[in-house]
């Protein structure tokens, strides 16, 4: 109530004042000023750097865009019709969506498991914790280096291992067969620790009397985790999921570090299609069809994970 | 008898993951300190037959790693403040100044929020291309010098901070950039904490951004040049560990030191 009466604008001497006519509106208008003042540089960048840009984006997609040409040639849907006969699309959307399906579950589910394993507050428990979280804090390009030469065939501490108990070193990303699961692999590898801690923060907020409640009805340890632990943090298992979906479907860094999309484009995803398709062939409208593509499919995806979720709720 | 069971398999387990975090990591510093003939002769070895200094002196003539390592806090650095003054000030126009349009200003906030940044770029990229920005250090950080996830999380800060404390302050006289700068920012120091390491690191660690705006060896940041040079015909792979040691260097440090900052950052927030 207090900040009603002294804001300036809501004061009533400045009410009163309005039907003197003249004078009132210059002020108003200037009263309006620090605000836009404040939020002007975020708000500028925010309009030039992303919201015109996404506009841009769907335009170039209608065109085959050339950088600095005198007229760019309007294609209509043509590149997205493209698209639709285009095998390596349809190859770097399975391999999107695959790599997406399979790291997101590992994550979850690992991570799911190393949650209620260090749930409780001893110094022990702590440092594991730090060490499974530490990947997490590591540029996805350090990662994928460090990994790719690990998995050396010649040079690599695995291939070494298994020479040392006599087996033949594996070409882990050399072979069309075996890249994406490496990639897969190295993916879930950095991202466990982040899901247990985020689920972990989750189990820690359920009530003890929950769990009482259901000891008192003769629950055992896996019926309390099924009926009592999941429902409760389904809020956090929607956000985690949520966030490492949407993060996994932009996949990047990693894939083009380890492999950059091969061999034969095993581990080809829509990014990195996207990437050469843009940067490399200069395809930009071409490439911006990818992107929109991202787009939907980023979009479309969020909202059945949230109905997904909602609907379990009135279950 | 089965719980002992579960119990010692738990562990026996946990034992597995908390090798299989570390030991890349002992790998990569111990191959940085490794000759290239002894990681040949036995890469069954975790650590070196002989120690060598090799790979940290040759970095410096094989790269341009001081440039790198210099690009790298430029942009990381200069664009975490850039991107905490502008966030900062952007949050306290919504949060505390009453004024047309704020509304709308809020909903394109989060509208942004929504929008991922790879369908962003081809349009960002003919941008820079014509502002004359490509290869320039302003190009690397404008783009990148607000987030609207930064002024969205402020903004709820700022908005629990109370409201007599700003009262106060205007019977003093003070206009809206004290109390923002004087009263509000030092209230918000632990948000703005969390999300200056946020910045940092996502910023430090980031490949897409500057591999698509920089184009010379000299604006290159650590992980564009590291890949770019790991692509390469690697001459020695002591060079490139040592590389990649150094340049997780701060972040681990950092981590180490601040590890509950880190842990609200990327909780909050999700990854990058």
């Amino acid at each position: 109530m207090l900040r009603q009466v002294s804001t300036r604008t809501t004061s009533p001497a400045v009410r009163g004042s309005r039907p003197g006519g003249g004078r009132a509106a210059p002020r108003r208008a200037f009263r309006g000023l620090p605000g836009w003042l404040f939020a002007a540089p975020s708000i500028i960048i925010l309009i030039v750097f992303i919201v015109y840009p996404i506009t841009q984006s769907l335009w170039y997609s209608l065109h085959d865009w050339r950088i600095g040409a005198e007229s760019q040639i309007w294609l209509g849907l043509d590149n997205y019709q493209r698209l639709l006969g285009d095998e390596l699309f349809w190859n770097a959307l399975r391999v999107t969506l695959l790599f997406s399906l399979v790291s997101v579950v590992l994550q979850i589910g690992i991570g799911y498991w190393a949650a209620t394993a260090l749930m409780r507050e001893t110094w022990f428990n702590r440092v594991f914790r730090s060490i499974f979280f530490f990947p997490t804090i590591v540029a996805l390009a350090t990662i994928g280096l460090v990994w790719r030469f690990l998995l050396d065939a010649r040079i690599g501490f695995v291939g070494g291992v298994v020479q040392l108990f006599g087996g033949d070193p594996v070409e882990f990303l050399q072979d069309p067969s075996l890249a994406l699961s490496t990639v897969i692999f190295v993916s879930v590898w950095k991202t466990v620790g982040y899901a247990m801690v985020i689920l972990l923060a989750g189990i820690k907020g359920v009530p003890d009397s929950l769990y009482e409640a259901a000891r008192l009805d003769g629950a055992n340890a896996r019926q309390l985790n099924w009926h009592v632990t999941l429902p409760s943090i389904r809020p956090t298992l929607l956000f985690v999921t949520m966030i490492l979906t949407i993060n996994s479907l932009q996949v990047f860094d990693l894939v083009y570090v380890m492999t950059n999309g091969g061999p034969l484009f095993a581990t080809d995803t829509l990014v990195t299609m996207m990437y050469r398709e843009g940067f490399t062939n200069f395809n930009l409208g071409y490439a911006s069809a990818i992107a929109w593509v991202l787009f939907v499919i980023i979009m479309l995806l969020s909202a059945l994970q949230l109905r997904l979720f909602r609907y379990q709720d009135v279950d | 008898m089965s719980t002992k069971f579960h119990v010692s398999l738990k562990w026996v387990l946990l034992g597995i993951g908390v090798l299989a975090a570390l030991i890349p990591f002992i790998w990569m510093i111990a191959g940085s300190f490794r000759s290239e003939a002894d990681l040949f002769a036995a890469p069954e070895r975790l650590l070196p037959t002989t120690w060598t200094l090799d790979g940290y002196i040759s970095i410096w003539q094989e790269l341009p790693f001081l440039r790198l390592l210099l690009n790298s806090f430029i942009f990381a650095g200069v664009t975490t403040v850039l991107c905490l003054l502008f966030d900062s000030m952007c949050a306290y126009a919504l949060a505390r100044i009453q004024f047309r349009g704020s509304n709308v200003l809020f909903w394109l906030v989060i509208a942004t929020l929504m929008v991922p940044f790879q369908v962003t770029l081809i349009p960002v990229f003919i941008e820079l291309f014509h502002f004359g920005w490509l290869d320039t250090y302003q190009g690397l950080i404008i783009p990148r010098a607000t987030s609207a996830f930064g002024i969205f999380m402020l903004r709820q800060f700022f908005i629990s901070i109370p409201r007599e404390l700003d009262e106060a302050a205007r019977i003093d006289g003070a206009g809206h950039l004290r109390i923002y700068w004087t009263i509000i920012l030092p209230l918000a120091k632990p948000a703005l904490a969390t999300l200056a390491v946020l910045h940092f690191m996502n910023l430090w660690n980031d490949l897409l951004w500057p591999l698509i705006v920089t184009s010379s060896t000299e604006m290159r940041t650590l992980p564009a040049g590291l890949t770019l040079f790991g692509g390469q015909h690697v001459t020695d792979h002591a060079v490139l560990l040592a590389g990649a040691t150094i340049s997780l260097l701060p972040l681990a440090l950092a981590f180490f030191f601040a590890q509950k900052y880190f842990v609200a950052g990327i909780a909050t927030t999700g990854l990058k």
